[in-house]
């Protein structure tokens, strides 16, 4: 465990917050807590595990709502084209930048990898991210150094599908996909982890069975135009372009695989965070406004003129309209809908990030020991998006003040305690 | 008075065109089968959501017929200096950037590259010393520098610039050294019986003589770098004709990533054309 000392926060900010502080009461870091810190049973677990009480608290506590000046008014964000997008291109368009003082330059990106790129050597201030990102960048996988990367808030939940080329109508069961190609976005993507998790439940190991490519989204309906691929798991707008391009159908929702899961995620590197503590924060709470915007249902159609702009997404709005709506033509002469397809919800539960790593490790992209529960309350900054949206008068989520809650994936119960990952999702 | 041959090649290439715009129109006029695999149409309103229904306008593009490029193109080519914000420009600003990288990237190039030449075509044995790591640098791809450029100089811009760089220089250190190297020697011994200096020589005698070698290589290089320039944009760029292939490739629009392919093939020429026009003002007859 000593190995990840780089995502522990300064013992010494520590060191000031009492270990149980009631609620609305100013504990000794001069932060007003929402919620009591709780240090309930699993946390000493946790803690236990980690070798150090103090060690497991959470790190926003130090720099909870900071309301100072900005450190820096002018801030580049990267964003890469899709609809998970669109809480950042929202807070845009609304003007929910400048509402808190910030010129924000939108960046399209081409490729995630370019993203992490441009995130780490800092010409991007901040970013969209799939959220299993900055998990991997903290550990280091996928051969970089370690690189101490938050999550401010997330972005989205759903809104991405199991898209199918046509040719395939009559092969719904995915124990009949041996030997197919599919396509994700990313390695460290929830695309690939979540198409992993559904193919293991049918019986298919993703690593013989079937072959999944790396493959920049416009590039995926292509694909599956020239029968390349048989199928992608892949983020809207482009399962549904493959449906009205008329070359794939819907085949699963990745909301009716887990209901909730995160997708795509705001994030920062914490050197960032660090040295402007308060940019940092109006950014989080532009963000938690737009993820409050899209979240009603009767925003949804605006969004969708909005982010057809060539200069956001570049698609035809009544592509983006259905996705966002879950009100849609599923490629097989079906109208569907269901309006959980694409949510909106800025809390990064730490619970999410513990089934992220137990993935990772469940697929081999890590090894060796990590203590999830540390790593994930280091990297996905729960408690400062509570306290920044109860300051902003927003109702809380109906979590009970739970920040390990557990999942349901595909009918099974994920639990965060015991991520004992090989009957998992 | 217009030769015989060239009025021939003129109706020749006449008649070629019409032919590739007929192929073209037949190709695409036939519609692919609706609903393949006997899949149900839906009723109405799923032929709304496809995008089927009267009124809505068609996303399903596929690939453009020539009446249909025509006017997209016309259409993109309207207001080519359009700017609303650095995601969205004309499609004549994206050319300009892309030129003003190649121009750097390109300028730095000649710079270093035609000295470089003299000294290997002056000294053989340096020629000789340094022709194993040209010749393995010199087949390299420019996609294949782009990720090593990202990692060590992690910048997107200086990226694009260090790729076409790398990917000019060595076309023009080659025809520059064989330029100088091949100059005629009874020149140089009347140089050296008249005593002059040596930059006199280089200048007034070595430069003028190799000119129409190293403007050859120069061309080689140009054509490479504009080569590189598109596939660097696609991969970096936040602007350039490359990323508006990207940008409009993201949306599946293929009129306008055609039109991108036809803009990038005639910016080429008039490039090349520069350089030929130059060339021929330095050729001289022995």
């Amino acid at each position: 465990m000593s190995g990840f000392s780089f995502l522990r926060p300064p013992r010494a900010a520590l060191l000031r917050c009492a270990p149980a502080v009631p609620a609305g009461a100013v504990c000794g870091c001069g932060v007003v807590h929402a919620t009591p810190v709780r240090i309930g049973r699993r946390a000493v677990l946790g803690a236990l595990a980690a070798g150090t009480v103090l060690g497991s608290l959470p790190s926003p506590l130090r720099a909870a709502v900071p309301a100072g000046p900005l450190e820096r008014p002018d801030v580049t964000i990267g964003f890469v084209p899709i609809s998970c997008a669109a809480p950042l291109i929202m807070a845009e368009a609304q003007g929910f930048f400048t509402q808190e003082g910030l010129r924000v330059q939108l960046q399209k990106t081409a490729n995630w990898a370019l993203v992490r790129d441009r995130l780490l050597d800092g010409h991007l201030d901040a970013s969209h991210l799939l959220s299993p990102m900055p998990l991997a960048l903290s550990l280091g996988l996928g051969g970089n150094a370690p690189h101490a990367v938050r999550v401010a808030s997330m972005q989205n939940l759903n809104g991405q599908a199991i898209t199918l080329a046509l040719r395939h109508h009559d092969r719904r069961d995915p124990r009949q996909w041996k030997g197919m190609t599919f396509a994700i976005p990313f390695e460290f993507s929830m695309h690939n982890l979540l198409l992993r998790a559904y193919l293991a439940r049918h019986g298919l190991d993703p690593d013989h069975d079937v072959t999944l490519r790396v493959t920049a989204p416009p590039d995926m309906v292509a694909n599956l135009r020239a029968g390349n691929i048989d199928g992608f798991l892949g983020p809207e707008p482009f399962n549904q372009r493959a449906v009205i391009e008329e070359v794939g159908f819907v085949h699963i929702l990745t909301a009716e695989i887990w209901d909730g899961h995160p997708c795509c995620a705001f994030g920062m590197t914490a050197a960032f965070m660090d040295a402007n503590p308060n940019t940092a924060a109006a950014l989080q709470r532009a963000m938690i406004r737009a993820a409050d915007f899209m979240q009603q249902p009767d925003n949804r159609a605006q969004a969708a003129r909005i982010m057809a702009q060539p200069r956001y997404l570049n698609q035809p709005e009544l592509v983006i309209r259905q996705s966002l709506t879950g009100h849609y033509a599923d490629g097989l002469g079906v109208v569907r809908d269901n309006p959980r397809r694409a949510a909106y919800s800025p809390y990064p539960y730490p619970s999410m990030a513990v089934w992220i790593m137990s993935q990772f490790e469940r697929w081999g992209y890590l090894k060796g020991p990590v203590d999830y529960r540390d790593v994930a309350q280091q990297v996905f900054l729960i408690d400062a998006v509570r306290q920044q949206a109860q300051a902003m008068n927003l109702p809380p989520p109906a979590d009970g003040g739970d920040n390990w809650p557990s999942f349901t994936i595909m009918g099974q119960h994920f639990d965060p305690d015991h991520p004992s990952f090989f009957n998992q999702g | 008075m217009i030769s015989v041959e060239s009025r021939r090649a003129f109706f020749l290439f006449l008649a070629l065109f019409a032919g590739l715009l007929l192929v073209w129109q037949l190709s695409t006029a036939s519609a692919p089968p609706r609903s393949p695999y006997g899949i149900p149409q839906g009723n109405a309103e799923y032929q709304m959501l496809m995008g089927h229904a009267p009124g809505t306008t068609q996303t399903r593009e596929g690939f453009p017929g020539p009446a249909r490029f025509a006017a997209s193109a016309l259409q993109a080519l309207h207001a080519p200096f359009h700017n609303n914000g650095p995601s969205d420009r004309g499609i004549g600003w994206q050319v300009g950037a892309s030129l003003l990288r190649v121009a750097i990237g390109y300028g730095l190039a000649v710079v270093v590259a035609v000295p470089f030449g003299f000294l290997i075509g002056l000294h053989p044995v340096i020629r000789r010393a340094v022709d194993p790591f040209i010749q393995i640098l010199r087949p390299i791809s420019p996609l294949a520098w782009m990720p090593l450029a990202l990692y060590t100089i992690r910048n997107a811009e200086g990226c694009g610039i260090f790729v076409i760089f790398i990917c000019s220089l060595w076309p023009i250190v080659l025809n520059t050294a064989f330029g100088v190297g091949s100059v005629r020697r009874e020149w140089l011994n009347v140089a050296r019986t008249l005593e002059v200096s040596w930059t006199r020589r280089i200048l007034f005698v070595l430069l003028p003589a190799a000119a129409p070698t190293i403007i050859t290589g120069m061309r080689i290089g140009l054509g490479i770098a504009w080569l590189a320039i598109v596939a660097a944009e696609m991969l970096v760029g936040s602007s350039g004709i490359g990323y508006f292939v990207w940008n409009q490739w993201n949306n599946l629009s293929l009129s306008n990533v055609l039109l991108a392919v036809l803009l990038i093939g005639f910016t080429g020429m008039v490039l090349d054309g520069a350089l030929a026009a130059l060339q021929r003002s330095v050729t001289y007859a022995e």
